[in-house]
């Protein structure tokens, strides 16, 4: 007999009993996905439903697997910049921050203060429009089809244009360097770019109007979906996630990796860990974005972009082993790297902040009913080419 | 009063749907292909190969040195060797791409070839509207449809095309001032050599012939 037409054991439906031995009716098991148009992707979650309870919950992912890992130990260190894209497709410049700093470790280069800035500036504008977006969907989870999403979009266009400005695309940006960054900014984008984040506050007290107190915002998600801080910590949560459960962790602050140790802001934390926390952590980390930008485009200094030690060909970092990481947008993204001192990577490994959150899914969806189930999975910010990689 | 909020999030809404009648700021949609967004600074989309002067065999940059085959991230350039060689913009004998083709069905417009080009041969096109009926011929582009001119180069990126001029530019005159070092060194190498044999035949009755006269410094 074929091994594949026996169906999996957590397919089995099984009645539910009272008390006393009784048949009260049946669970049902739904496979939520992997088209469905709020899991963010190609995701699947097989739900076990008790009525609209959700009893138990599976999450089942793999399916935009491409051998990120193993395609960039076979490639040379160069050539991996443009695959980092392509993990988070949102946050296209954290990725490529994380890669660079981790092979900066490695190297032992130098990166130049202009290029620190402008880094900076980068990774906070991709936190701005990957949190704008996220609260866009997650709304759009809520049943608010399409009004706050294109609103969010629409914030979110002004920041891919001055992205492809500069690094020639809009989303696949494959900026940085080891050792700095591919081109310098020249002083009309820093204009520009003020001049979005100027306008950026004035839309988010408008998106703040539209959601942060909207009744039914508040019915869905206030004490749903709640995080436990110990669970958080212990299932290595990171992230917006983290800190709306109530941990004051940012590597921003922690790590002070870049030149964060420069900039004056704050690390806002939640306090129930609920789904309206996450949103609210959310809003006011963009707060905090608009004011590190500020800071960077005001002190942004001129100089070179990249360490004249860095090598384009033939980029041969001495044997040894690094672990990479920065804070972005979706939690703690790190890059652990062996080198054997040839061309390529000896061992390559992703620590991607979307799939270690996602692990938590089920502890979060329990009790709830399936349409909050779909919610807070909007509100664990994922993206499925992080998370399969 | 419960629905207050979502009253005032109603009014947001009224506020951009009026708006979008006269803020361009609230009507963001551009009404593609009738109307165009300019072109963004350093627009990358698929790679081209430049040449020099009219004739696109004859002034290929590319010296088909492979490292953006061994480079590229998807693997999608394939280079033939030429078996002999032809003059490249400095006047030097080099060897040519006999075949140099990009799959752009494959292509991931990363740039790392163009960073990577040392002789500044392959650069980045701006041209979007690539679709084809033809999925296998038409998304191989060969040599023939790869080579543009610089003057092509010039118009889409003016900027990075001075900078790439300059440094080709460079390279010519350096190669120059090098040719006529070398052909200065020779002379004064031919007349030393004659000067030197001129002494032995009068010192000796059998002058030995002269050492053959170095050709390059």
């Amino acid at each position: 007999m074929n091994a594949l037409a026996t169906p999996p054991k957590n397919f089995e439906v099984k009645p539910k009993l009272a008390a006393n031995g009784e048949e009260l009716g049946e669970l049902l098991e739904v496979s939520m996905g992997p088209h469905h148009p709020s899991t963010h992707g190609v995701f699947r979650m097989d739900v076990v439903l008790d009525g609209e309870k959700v009893v138990k919950l599976k999450p089942v992912f793999g399916y935009l697997h491409r051998n990120h890992e193993k395609i960039g130990e076979n490639i040379s260190y160069l050539a991996n910049m443009p695959y980092t894209d392509r993990l988070d497709y949102f946050c296209s410049m954290t990725n490529n921050w994380a890669y660079a700093l981790t092979i900066e470790k490695l190297a032992g280069l130098v990166v130049p203060e202009r290029a620190e800035y402008i880094r900076a500036i980068m990774a906070e504008l991709t936190r701005l429009q990957n949190h704008t977006c996220l609260i866009g969907f997650f709304v759009q989870d809520m049943g608010a089809l399409g009004t706050p999403m294109m609103y969010a979009f629409r914030e979110r266009e002004k920041i891919l244009d001055l992205f492809e400005e500069v690094s020639g695309a809009r989303m696949m940006c494959n900026y940085m360097r080891f050792g700095g960054v591919r081109v310098d900014v020249n002083d009309e984008w820093i204009a520009k770019t003020k001049k979005v984040v100027a306008d950026y506050s004035k839309f988010l007290d408008e998106f703040g109007t539209f959601l942060t107190e909207n009744e039914i915002v508040l019915a869905r998600t206030q004490f749903v979906g709640v995080l436990p801080k110990d669970l958080a910590i212990n299932a290595s949560i990171t992230g917006p996630m983290l800190r709306a459960a109530g941990v004051n962790y940012d590597l921003r602050k922690v790590d002070k990796y870049g030149i964060y140790s420069r900039f004056n802001f704050q690390v806002p934390v939640g306090e129930h860990g609920d789904i309206y926390d996450r949103y609210m952590i959310r809003v006011l980390e963009m707060r905090e974005s608009i004011k590190i930008l500020e800071q960077a485009l005001r002190d942004i200094p001129v100089g070179p972009v990249m360490d004249p030690k860095a090598k384009l060909r033939g980029f041969r970092p001495k044997a040894g082993e690094v672990y990479g990481r920065v804070e972005a947008p979706k939690g703690e993204l790190g890059f652990y790297v062996i080198s054997d001192g040839s061309p390529n990577p000896y061992r390559y490994r992703v620590r991607p902040p979307s799939f270690i959150n996602l692990t938590i899914l089920e502890d979060m969806c329990l009790g709830h009913n399936i349409s909050d189930a779909v919610v807070i999975l909007g509100s664990v910010d994922i993206v499925l080419g992080e998370v399969d990689r | 009063m419960l629905g207050e909020q979502i009253i005032k999030g109603m009014a947001v809404t009224a506020r951009n749907f009026f708006g979008s009648y006269f803020s361009k700021n609230r009507l963001t949609t551009v009404q593609y292909p009738e109307e165009r967004l300019p072109q963004k600074g350093n627009t990358r989309q698929f790679p081209f190969l430049v040449y020099d002067g009219d004739d696109a065999e004859k002034g290929l940059r590319c010296v088909a040195c492979q490292i953006c085959e061994k480079e590229c991230p998807p693997k999608c350039i394939y280079i033939v060797k030429s078996k002999d060689k032809k003059p490249d913009y400095k006047g030097q004998p080099q060897i040519y791409p006999l075949t140099f083709d990009i799959d752009i069905s494959v292509c991931m417009s990363c740039q790392i070839c163009v960073e990577v080009c040392p002789f500044e041969s392959i650069k980045m096109n701006t041209e979007f509207e690539l679709s084809t009926a033809d999925r296998f011929g038409d998304l191989l582009l060969t040599k023939e449809k790869l080579a543009k001119p610089n003057s092509y180069y010039q118009k889409i990126h003016p900027a990075d095309a001075a900078e790439s001029d300059a440094v080709i530019a460079a390279e010519k005159a350096k190669a120059e001032a090098k040719a006529k070092a070398a052909a200065e060194a020779k002379v004064k190498a031919d007349a030393e050599a004659k000067a030197k044999a001129a002494a032995a035949a009068a010192a000796a009755p059998i002058a030995p012939p002269p050492a053959n006269p170095p050709t390059t410094t």
